[in-house]
């Protein structure tokens, strides 16, 4: 090798607590190339890049810069070191202009009018360099996602980053507008930059790295070159064992529609339209998978469909009858069989600071059975939790122990049993498997499937494309906010649905 | 008396009873464009009161009086940064324990110095700030027709306090708005983990604002014990801080609109003063009560958005916890 | 990670911590007191035995510590639901108000009810009056989405002004140049303790003790039912534990926020029950004297728990009254040391509750490793 790795990682370990997140890590990035960085949730891609960073300090372990052991205590020596990181949440001051962001931290003097000149020559010279074109007057806040990344590249190029760290940028990015974040990283590796990329979606990785690692369980288990790996083979790395892409499942024919929604639009707070003229039918016995990159809309048609948000336009029937506004309320539709495991458990499933047994109640709380007489009854309701636990095999089987303090799949597991306890005639998943471990997530598979062919209409709403494709009986694809096409689940494959994930529709190809 | 001196009369008034309002409002401004709610404007004004009356009576200087006044202030003020910043603890409930503390404090100390309930003696002399006249004033009183007037008993005539007070305002301004320091304050209220992930603490910036309210605070206070009055009596500030703070969002923490909200509400409370058992004809004897209401009452209905809509420094009252 | 908060046994967060707190902020008196030249011991002594050396000391103990139980409980109730309100000084003051103005409506129209609903009917107008004032920010904060902190405390001020308009303009006894309401009704007013106990053998000195006393304790045990026993306490508790959750679960954060706000208002209204009605027999102004802002203080020391919030009362009581007669003996140590008192444990037991579960961790830890 003519020049030395731009940096290199030994032996770097990290516990927080009992859990270990990195364990003995080490990884060599070569100069002026793409490097890739895969793994599940979890698998300690984030902490190790936060230790890249200055984050936090590695209890063991040495980096080294261009050859050189160097310490990285805090975000500052990152900077000095040639480190710049975008965050997947972005660093930005929304009330701030794009020069004033940018400045931030490298304002060069007392005064901020000096350097912002420096800053205006500057980023019209980057943009220059790199087709950049970004006004540096403009407020952040009014800029869309994909520019405010570009404000986060250009905050670490203006502080002189050789190193460039993207953790998932192309998680809350539109198809276009990641090619045009690809386009941009191979400008930046022809200027002789060095790229890091942290993903877990595999296509992103095929399509941009020139080597690839792969972490499992907070240790780094694989080193390839891009072009002498595939994606399956990346999986089973990720994973550790070959993937079931796909689960036992018996052909069914689905009953009849139980839950439809026509027309359905929905505008958020600031008044952007998040869903766009959504029709769906449910049948009983069938899983109907929506495929889509997160922020589609899928959230808001999951939203829509439980009664959290209204939508501003639109009809949904159950079971034939349309749904009025007053219809449409958490409570009225559990009543009468549609239930909702929501997307993420801590924001909405569950109360983390209440006991197991009183979130195994959690939108049941009006069930008589848990009272005698106008009074909640805890004997009551940790009587139920403790059957639920059990036939859910949740761990421990403690009612009273705090829900902060079960593991994800535990928690999860109560949701679950929460929700499919109650016989559900209609029930909306959302991300069933986020956070879950490997044994969890065949168990809820499986009990999913099983309430499928017990004949309950089940909409599943995952970024797993794969858990999409293996549960689903019928997949629809989401595009900002709009229904871009169906696939019958046996055909489906993967690239047919990238393309309508994508926003190319059927009538478009 | 005819019109033009009753106006002068009207807004020298004004100005005075601005003056602890502008000290606090740019105080609580520091603090919350940093990220840190301050309802214990009150209080650390109260004890810098006290201080320096107290500095004020045992030195018989009113500039060592005001430096323990600012001290005083200070103390209070690093003790609610080290709950809210240090130790990351509920920003309210440490104003209202300040308020609590300075209250009591004030009183029993007070009383156990000088045995007057609470009371200092009176200050006389050097002992307080006196009315400083600008150079000019009686010239162009005389020779200048109306304005001159009003430079004289309104612009002129003031303690060097209160002209602090406005040149708090100029200085926040222009800081928050011009250099480094600022850029970093503003930032940090509202994303405190861009301002890390820059390499910039967190926690040094919020304790150089918060430690910029104590200095405010102090000069307020100090204006109230050694100035406005001649002493400090319990309770002296009689919520002047929660006006402030009232300004403050009034002004959707803006320095010059802040400066405009404390002057209007001094406007208030003077024309209250002016009215107390006045008859007019067909309102009968006015309620000054309704007006001394009136700033509360407007701050009320601004922050329901029924005129506009309050804009807080986003990450304020939130503790700064690094994420993994 | 240094950040996470520290995980404590359960009787440690709930008994140890607020203890320590306790005794650490009487420490920080007992420096003041060594400060202004007394004997902190001395003043201890002196403080207990008035509070608690005499039936009567009890007496006038507990007629505080009626006090700050409806203060507490309701900043306690607030709490639940994720509220801080700040505004119980403003919420008593309208209660009071509300209460004359009923009285002032019996006494105008003698027989208008049976006489025996004179007084639950005027504690009922001081719950309302004070269910309303507090309503007010918690109909803001649902509807229109300000802070009820923010609200709570300019709320405070109108009502400081309101009652000093209305006792000189509207409900003022005539003629009189104090800002006070005519008495009440005889049978509008509460029995005083050593009357109520009398007649079951029970003599009693006459302390300011009157049955509003028995009012708060029931209000205790009505708090303890409400949040851990009733469906409405369970959506209090989720509201205020994590609103998101809430709307999934069909409860309306916002109809809670306006609930829970009320029925805190209502309970500091028992302040206004207990002093106009119990023993002023008349409205005053600044009846309120702080006792609201120490509800704060007895709320956290209480967890928020009505068996703290009953004990942190009580505390607070032998404080005041204690401190009441320690002034007289010793004319430095005047009863504002109590609210210092107060000051320093709320900052303690509030906002440097991190730093007092470490310290507590790190004791018990040590114990541990000894042992």
């Amino acid at each position: 090798m003519s020049r030395p790795a731009a940096i290199e990682v030994v032996g770097i370990s990290k516990r927080f607590g009992t859990v270990v997140a990195n364990n003995d890590v080490s990884l060599s990035v070569a100069a002026g190339s793409i490097h890739g960085i895969v793994g599940e949730n979890g698998a300690g891609k984030s902490t190790l890049m936060s230790i890249l960073y200055g984050f936090y300090e590695a209890d063991a372990g040495e980096i080294r810069i261009a050859g050189a052991p160097r310490r990285v205590r805090s975000p500052a020596d990152a900077i000095a070191a040639g480190i710049g990181m975008v965050h997947q949440h972005f660093m930005l001051v929304e009330t701030l202009s794009v020069a004033e962001n940018v400045l931030l931290g490298a304002e060069g003097g007392a005064l901020l009018k000096g350097g912002l000149k420096t800053a205006r020559a500057a980023l019209a010279g980057l943009s220059q360099d790199y087709g950049l074109a970004i006004d540096p007057d403009a407020i952040v806040g009014e800029l869309s996602v994909g520019l405010q990344q570009r404000v986060e590249i250009l905050k670490a190029l203006y502080r002189g980053a050789e190193i460039l760290i993207l953790d998932e940028p192309t998680a809350v990015l539109t198809p276009p507008e990641a090619d045009q974040l690809f386009v941009l990283l191979r400008a930046l590796k022809a200027q002789g930059k060095t790229v890091i990329l942290i993903t877990h979606k595999l296509r992103e990785i095929m399509d941009v790295t020139d080597r690839v690692s792969v972490m499992r369980r907070g240790e780094m288990v694989a080193h390839v070159a891009t072009p002498e790996t595939s994606p399956p083979a990346l999986a089973e790395a990720m994973v550790g064992r070959r993937v079931l892409l796909r689960v036992e499942k018996q052909r069914r024919e689905p009953g009849p529609p139980v839950l439809e929604a026509v027309g359905l639009s929905c505008r958020d707070a600031r008044g952007t339209e998040t869903l766009r003229e959504v029709g769906l039918t449910l049948h009983a016995g069938e899983i109907v998978g929506i495929a889509g990159v997160a922020g589609n809309g899928q959230s808001e048609l999951l939203e829509v469909l439980a009664g959290l948000i209204q939508p501003s336009r639109g009809v949904i029937r159950l079971d034939g009858q349309i749904l009025t506004a007053a219809d449409r309320h958490p409570a009225r539709l559990r009543e009468r069989g549609l239930m909702h495991i929501p997307e993420d458990r801590h924001r909405s499933g569950l109360v983390t600071a209440f006991s197991g047994a009183e979130n195994a109640i959690l939108g049941y709380q009006h069930d008589p059975a848990f009272r005698t007489g106008p009074l909640l009854s805890p004997a009551r309701i940790a009587a139920h939790a403790r059957e639920a636990f059990a036939a859910y095999d949740v761990r421990p089987p403690d009612p009273a122990l705090k829900t902060a303090k079960f593991s994800g799949g535990n928690q999860q597991k109560i949701v679950l049993a929460r929700e499919i306890e109650r016989q559900p005639r209609v029930l909306l998943v959302g991300q069933p498997t986020r956070g879950v471990d490997i044994g969890a997530i065949e168990f809820i598979h499986r009990r999913l499937l099983a309430l499928r062919d017990a004949g309950v209409a089940i909409l599943l709403v995952s970024v797993e494309l794969e858990e999409v494709m293996a549960l689903s009986d019928r997949i629809l694809a989401m595009c900002g906010g709009r229904i871009t096409g169906e696939r019958a689940g046996e055909v489906a494959d993967e690239r047919d649905l990238g393309l309508l994930m994508a926003g190319v529709t059927d009538e478009a190809a | 008396m005819d019109l033009l001196q009753l106006v002068a009369l009207v807004l020298d008034s004004t100005i005075r009873l601005s003056i602890p309002l502008i000290c606090a409002a740019m105080a609580g401004l520091w603090s919350e464009k940093a990220g840190v709610v301050d309802i214990g404007l009150e209080g650390k004004m109260l004890v810098a009161a006290f201080a320096s009356a107290v500095a004020s009576f045992v030195t018989g200087s009113a500039w060592v009086g005001l430096c323990a006044g600012i001290l005083a202030s200070l103390a209070l003020a690093l003790v609610h940064g080290f709950a809210a910043i240090t130790w990351r603890g509920n920003q309210i409930v440490s104003g209202v324990a300040i308020n609590m503390l300075a209250a009591g404090l004030t009183v029993v100390l007070g009383n156990a110095w000088y045995g007057q309930g609470g009371r200092t003696p009176s200050l006389e002399g050097a002992a307080r700030f006196g009315d400083i006249t600008l150079p000019f004033a009686r010239w162009t009183r005389e020779h200048v027709p109306g304005l001159g007037l009003l430079y004289d008993e309104v612009v002129s005539g003031h303690a060097v306090p209160a002209y602090l007070a406005f040149l708090s305002v100029l200085v926040t301004a222009l800081v928050l708005g011009r250099t480094r320091f600022g850029l970093r304050i503003r930032a940090v209220g509202e994303n405190p983990a861009a301002v890390d992930t820059a390499g910039i603490s967190v926690a040094r910036l919020r304790y150089a604002a918060v430690a910029i309210c104590g200095l405010l605070c102090g000069i307020g206070g100090t204006y109230l014990a050694t100035a406005q009055a001649a002493g400090f009596l319990p309770h002296m500030t009689a919520g002047r801080g929660f006006i402030a703070l009232a300004a403050v969002i009034f002004a959707n923490w803006r320095p010059w609109p802040a400066l405009g909200a404390c002057l209007l509400f001094g406007l208030l409370d003077a024309i209250a003063i002016r009215l107390q058992g006045v008859t007019l004809p067909g309102i009968g004897l006015v309620p000054v009560e309704a007006i001394q209401a009136l700033p509360y009452l407007m701050t009320i209905v601004l922050l329901a958005g029924f005129i506009g809509k309050a804009a807080p420094p986003r990450a304020s009252g939130l503790p700064y916890v690094k994420e993994r | 990670m240094s950040a996470a908060p520290v995980e404590l046994p359960r009787w440690a967060d709930t008994a140890l911590v607020p203890l320590v707190s306790v005794v650490a902020a009487l420490l920080v008196a007992g420096l003041v007191v060594i400060g202004i030249g007394e004997n902190p011991l001395e003043a201890t002594a002196l403080l207990l035995r008035g509070a608690l050396g005499s039936a009567e000391g009890i007496g006038f103990t507990l007629y505080y510590a009626t006090n700050f139980i409806f203060t507490g409980l309701a900043v306690a109730v607030a709490f639940h639901a994720g509220l801080f309100n700040i505004g119980g000084e403003g919420q008593a003051t309208v209660a009071g108000i509300s209460a004359a103005i009923a009285c002032a409506a019996l006494g105008a129209v003698p027989g208008l009810i049976p006489g025996f609903l004179a007084a639950p009917l005027a504690i009922l107008a001081a719950a309302a009056g004070g269910a309303f004032w507090a309503f007010i920010p918690g109909w803001l904060q649902a509807k229109r989405g300000s802070h009820v902190v923010i609200t709570t405390i300019m709320l405070n001020f109108v009502a400081a002004t309101l009652i000093v308009y209305l006792l000189r303009e509207v409900i003022g006894k005539p003629g009189s140049m104090q800002p006070e309401t005519p008495d009440f009704p005889a049978g509008a007013v509460l029995t005083p303790m050593h009357q109520f106990l009398a007649p079951v053998g029970i003599k009693l000195p006459p302390t300011p003790l009157n049955t509003a006393f028995l009012l708060a304790l029931a209000s205790l045990f009505a708090v303890w039912l409400l949040i851990w026993r009733t469906r409405l306490g369970y959506a209090i508790r989720t509201v205020g534990a994590n609103p998101r959750a809430a709307a999934y679960a069909g409860i309306s954060p916002a109809a809670v926020t306006m609930i829970a706000m009320a029925i805190s208002g209502a309970l500091a209204g028992g302040l206004a029950v207990n002093e106009a009605l119990g023993v002023q027999h008349r409205l005053v102004l600044d009846f309120t004297a702080g006792y609201g802002f120490v509800g704060i203080a007895v709320a956290l020391m209480g967890r928020g728990h009505p068996v703290g919030v009953g004990l942190a009362a009580l505390l607070f009581g032998v404080l005041y009254q204690g401190g009441a007669e320690l002034s007289f003996d010793k004319p430095t140590i005047t009863r504002d040391m109590v609210v210092v008192i107060g000051g320093v444990l709320i900052l303690f037991a509030g906002a440097l509750d991190g730093l007092f579960r470490r310290l507590v961790a790190g004791a018990l830890r040590l114990g541990e490793s000894s042992s």
